[in-house]
């Protein structure tokens, strides 16, 4: 059931084109995972509508698929 | 979800000022994530409730469509979906939830 961290990379620069996204690996085990993604479309948002963007481009993984994502999301400096 | 499961939910949101829906107890997180909402929670003294939806499947799925949210925990403050365990410690680092609980503490009284 596990991810690769390629797959959810390529997922959410789909969902959001000009995104710049950073995946880690926290435990080497294809399952838990950090993602920092920053988008100028996040501009003006609440954290939780910029955090349902990115599960909106996982497209239903989130919480299947995908256990274990720890979110943080930024708008360009 | 059926119109009981989010009546319910909507009761619960309702009727307390900060809530967490969370896997396990407070005392007994079933957990990391929902373990790290609780100690946020606790670290900032906060006074809330918990409800513990693998005790309730119905609530377990609901919660998810309710808040168009797809993992647990989830908090609540005030009637208002706040986000999961990463928000929660992101607030918690720049100190917005602790005022958010603030305020939720001074309109109790």
């Amino acid at each position: 059931m596990a991810m690769q961290a390629a797959e959810i990379e390529s997922l959410i620069r789909a969902g959001i084109p000009d995104a710049e996204v950073e995946i880690t690996d926290l435990a080497g085990d294809g399952d838990h995972y950090a993602a920092r993604v920053v988008s100028e479309s996040f501009r003006g948002l609440p954290r939780v509508r910029q955090h349902q963007a990115v599960y909106a481009a996982l497209g239903g993984r989130m919480g299947g698929a995908l256990h274990a994502l720890q979110l943080t999301t930024a708008t360009p400096e | 979800m059926t119109e009981d499961v989010h009546a319910r939910i909507d009761e619960l949101v309702r009727n307390n000022r900060i809530v967490l829906f969370m896997k396990g107890s407070p005392l007994f997180p079933q957990c990391g994530f929902s373990s790290r909402a609780v100690a946020i929670l606790q670290h900032l003294g906060a006074e809330f409730e918990s409800v513990d939806v693998l005790q309730d499947q119905g609530i377990r799925q609901g919660i998810k469509a309710y808040s168009d949210w797809p993992t647990i925990p989830q908090l609540y403050v005030d009637g208002e979906f706040v986000g999961g365990s990463d928000i929660m410690m992101e607030m918690y680092e720049s100190g917005e939830l602790a005022q958010l609980v603030e305020g939720a503490r001074a309109q109790a009284h």
